[in-house]
């Protein structure tokens, strides 16, 4: 049978949900919106110390005399943050000693995801820290971990068990008058994962968050700092879901990575929040602010896979500050139906002989919105900065949009900037050489979608590249295969 | 006072000798509201984001010269391309020269604006074509509207080819101090018609001046205009330069900017498509030093199927010159099967030297074929070296090096002399001479 583009086309808009369950769990939830007194109970329940209320309510006082930003090239109804309730957890004590302890339902939530807790401890070695409704529940293989001296733990334990640490590092890269939304994040997170890598050691295993927005009516605000000491090496997964709802709910995290001197941390996203249906109703709104700071020859590598999120806007961005610091962005970004995307990253560079690479690719399908907008500085004291940024973008029917806003700011005779960008759908004498060869439209067009992603999904740490190409396959499915 | 109220309170002294029942008038009175409402442009608005011109505006300038100056042709032929085979239309401080200019009314119309906007026989030219495709929303070219009088009009009826090209020059004198000129022009070319134009601003002694010129250029069917913008003034001059194209289908319009000189150079450069196979070509070759600022800001929208644009702006920065580039491809949903290509290429040779470059897809459609590529860089020291090894001193290497670097803009040039004399330009820069002609 001969497969069309519009047929494609068709089963794209069609296609639903995979993860859009809801998992009844009992759940302890705070009143909806958000005050001084609110930010005090979050800090309260939670058993923080006395600076850390402080410095949420500083950076809640920040947040009370900005704006929402409006630049973004995104339109969405703006949530209303006094109609989200800011605490949410699982009733059961977050504690387990082993996973028999954990609430079935939930476990079955796991299996539901792909992510069974004990498949992935026997078979693939990764250390789990799984995060619902921002309360992180289970953290997997902490005890292998701790005989290396890595901590890997929820942030509210962090701050209770290595105040020093949390303290020193917190807000450092992205300090909470930010901008809008990480200063909200400041104010309320939750919860969050926290990483610690010691001096010279390399982390043994991918290290694994799973973020799931449960409740109705919560917004989720997670916090994650991870910090690779000397010469140490880590690898970071994380991954969302969140079932269907008809209303928006807000995801606005906060990621922090600190990469000391020699030290490499590679962090990759799938993010698979709730896209809304195909009329577009409903759906996450993903605002996320990411940054890493690189000291002397240090590297960090963003990968990330957004298939998900009615409204994505997140820069992921390298400070690379040490002299001969590395820092690497690798995305897939895949819209469908209503789908909006406004992300890209920032690579500013502060050292000398600092190296960055950008690799963006964009699908669009549906009605949807796709943009790249990306920052590449080159500060007047950086000699021989070098950076290469290519984004290309696919469009599939006459509905949907790909744009490309890329800033070079370049302020130094040494350095050394190539930025190219692309736009075109699947050619037709593409797909006709493949047919020419023998191979149906059907796999020509798998085969050009995935030549065309190839280059970041190689990036992908091999557990994640299997579930990355599960996830491009629901997004675009029939045109992987 | 403020410069922008003494641009709102003047503008009762500028209505005065007007007709104030014309139509026209009308456009200028509401264009003076959207001044008065927006002001002057800041960094905070997102196309004005590398360039500022709050010190430009923080100075007084007088906006009517007081009496009519005087130049001897022989203090201003060097910037003449041609001494006798083109049409003129020079002004001097913003006032029309008869003695300089050249105008025509045989079979094609090159004369002045003010002309055109008084006599009843342009009445309907003006009435279809004045003010139509410059935005009314923004701010500066609505200031330039509301003070709109004096500039070039150039009208090419259907089936005429120009057989000489146009040459339109405005010179300040700097007899006076602080000037701000604001010069319209208009430009029609009707169908199957063909014409070159050479635009220049020039300043004669060193003072400071500012100009913030609007042109609108009418491209009909089949028509080709060929537009060359020469920026080469003086260290005290800044030169804002609004321009809006609008294309009908087959139509052809190439615009090919040369800022080698001058303050603070912003080019606001609008390209709007009106049918079908349209080809537009921006190119653009900045050479700059001192502390010198060209921002280059460029907007193609697509908007009709099966057309055509090429983008390509090369610019060579030394000592602390600043350099912009920020240019728009807009793609609509029914502009399917466009070529949209762009290319920016910056070479940084000083230390202080700065490139902020911002190229821009929008795209809705998606039977499109759009790139765009953006390059900082160096001189290859490799190439140089082999250029060396072939006993070409360092100099030259560099200037053959900038040559080719530049070539792609000029290979275009369809004016032999002008390319000669850009040649030169680029020659005298680098201080050296070939001794060929590229």
């Amino acid at each position: 049978m001969a497969y069309t583009e519009e047929e494609l086309k068709k089963e794209l808009e069609t296609k639903e949900y995979e993860y859009g369950f809801y998992t009844d769990i009992e759940s302890d939830t705070f009143p909806v919106g958000l005050n001084e007194d609110i930010i005090r109970k979050i800090s309260h329940k939670k058993g923080e110390p006395d600076w850390m209320t402080e410095w949420r309510l500083d950076a809640y006082s920040y947040w009370s005399k900005m704006e929402e930003p409006e630049w973004a090239n995104v339109q969405y109804k703006k949530p209303d943050l006094q109609a989200i309730s800011y605490y949410s957890a699982p009733k059961q004590k977050p504690k387990y000693k082993n996973l028999d302890e954990v609430d079935p339902e939930l476990l079955d939530t796991f299996n539901k995801l792909g992510i069974s807790i004990e498949e992935q401890k026997k078979l693939s070695g990764v250390a789990v820290d799984i995060v619902v409704d921002s309360v992180s529940v289970a953290t997997t293989f902490r005890e292998t971990l701790a005989e290396k001296g890595i901590i890997f733990c929820s942030i509210s334990e962090a701050i209770k068990d290595h105040p020093e640490l949390v303290k020193k590092y917190i807000g450092t890269v992205i300090p909470p008058k930010d901008n809008y939304y990480a200063a909200l994040n400041s104010a309320v997170f939750t919860d969050g994962s926290f990483c610690y890598i010691p001096k010279g050691v390399k982390c043994p295993m991918e290290l694994s968050t799973y973020f799931r927005i449960n409740q109705a009516g919560t917004g989720q605000f997670e916090r994650t700092l991870v910090i690779a000491d000397e010469s140490s090496y880590v690898s970071y997964l994380e991954g969302c879901t969140a079932p269907s709802r008809d209303e928006n709910q807000l995801h606005a995290a906060v990621v922090e990575l600190i990469a000391m001197d020699d030290a490499e941390i590679k962090y990759s996203t799938v993010q698979n929040w709730y896209p809304g249906d195909k009329k577009g109703k409903g759906g996450v709104y993903n605002f996320v602010t990411k940054r890493g700071l690189c000291n002397t020859r240090s590297k960090i590598s963003w990968t990330q896979v957004e298939t998900g999120s009615a409204v994505t806007w997140k820069y992921p961005s390298c400070i690379l500050k040490g002299d001969y610091s590395i820092g690497e962005f690798y995305s897939i970004a895949v819209t469908n139906n209503f789908q909006q995307a406004d992300t890209g990253t920032k690579m500013i560079h502060l050292g000398n002989n600092t190296r960055s690479t950008i690799i963006s690719k964009g699908i669009s399908a549906g009605k949807s919105q796709n943009s790249y907008r990306g920052l590449v500085k080159v500060g007047p004291r950086a000699k021989n900065a070098r950076n290469f940024s290519q984004c290309d973008s696919l469009l599939m029917g006459n509905n949907c949009g790909a744009h490309t806003f890329p800033y070079i700011e370049a302020k130094s005779n040494t350095a050394h900037v190539e930025h190219e960008a692309t736009t075109s759908k699947i050619g037709e004498d593409q797909i006709f050489y493949c047919n020419q060869r023998g191979i149906d439209t059907e796999k020509a067009i798998a085969l050009i979608v995935n030549g065309f992603s190839k280059e970041v999904l190689n990036k992908l740490p091999m557990e994640f590249a299997v579930e990355a190409q599960k996830l491009l396959e629901i997004s675009l499915e029939g045109s992987v295969g | 006072m403020e410069f922008k109220e003494k641009l709102i309170s003047s503008y009762l002294a500028f209505e005065d000798g007007l007709d104030l029942t014309d139509t026209v008038h009308e456009t200028r009175a509401r264009a003076l509201r959207v001044f008065e409402d927006k002001g002057f442009p800041t960094k905070k608005d997102e196309l004005w984001k590398y360039t500022s011109l709050e010190a430009l505006i923080r100075e007084d300038y007088s906006l009517f010269p007081k009496s009519e100056v005087n130049i001897e042709l022989k203090d201003v032929k060097k910037y003449f391309l041609y001494d006798t085979d083109t049409y003129k239309v020079i002004f001097i401080d913003g006032v029309y020269s008869p003695f300089l200019s050249n105008t025509t009314h045989d079979g094609l119309d090159v004369c002045l604006m003010s002309a055109a906007l008084s006599k009843p026989k342009y009445r309907s030219l003006i009435n279809t074509y004045f003010n139509k495709i410059a935005p009314s929303d923004e701010s500066l070219t609505a200031l330039n509207t509301s003070y709109a009088k004096e500039g070039a009009f150039v009208y090419i009826p259907k089936k005429t080819v120009a057989e000489k090209p146009i040459e339109i020059i405005h010179f300040s004198s700097g007899d006076q101090d602080s000037l701000w000129l604001q010069p319209r022009n208009l430009i029609v070319i009707d169908k199957n018609s063909q014409v070159q134009i050479i635009e220049r601003h020039q300043s004669l002694k060193e003072h400071a001046v500012v100009t913030n010129s609007v042109t609108e250029i009418y491209v009909h069917e089949e028509a080709f205009v060929d537009y060359y913008k020469l920026q080469n003034d003086l260290t005290t001059a800044s030169l804002i330069d609004n321009t809006f194209i609008q294309q009908e289908k087959n139509s052809h319009a190439s615009v090919h900017t040369f800022s080698l000189g001058g303050k603070l150079i912003r080019n606001n450069l609008r390209y709007l498509h009106k049918g079908k196979h349209i080809l537009s070509t921006l190119k653009g070759l900045t050479i700059l030093q001192g502390k010198q600022h060209v921002d280059h800001s460029t907007m193609v929208h697509h908007s009709q199927p099966n057309c055509e644009s090429h983008q390509d702006y090369k610019g060579i920065f030394s000592e602390r010159s600043e350099g912009v580039f920020n240019g728009q491809i807009l793609v609509d949903k029914i502009a399917q099967k466009t070529n949209a290509f762009q290319q920016n290429n910056n070479v940084l040779l000083d230390e202080k030297a700065t490139v902020n470059s911002k190229p821009q897809l929008e795209i809705f459609a998606d039977d499109v074929k759009c790139s765009h590529g953006c390059t900082i860089g160096q001189m290859d020291e490799e190439a140089l070296f082999y250029l060396r090894t072939r006993g070409i001193p360092r100099k030259e290497a560099r200037a053959l090096m900038t040559y080719a670097f530049a070539n792609n803009v000029l290979e275009s040039v369809q004016l032999p002399s002008l390319k000669k004399r850009i040649n030169g330009q680029i020659a005298k820069k680098l201080g050296v001479n070939l001794g060929f002609e590229l």
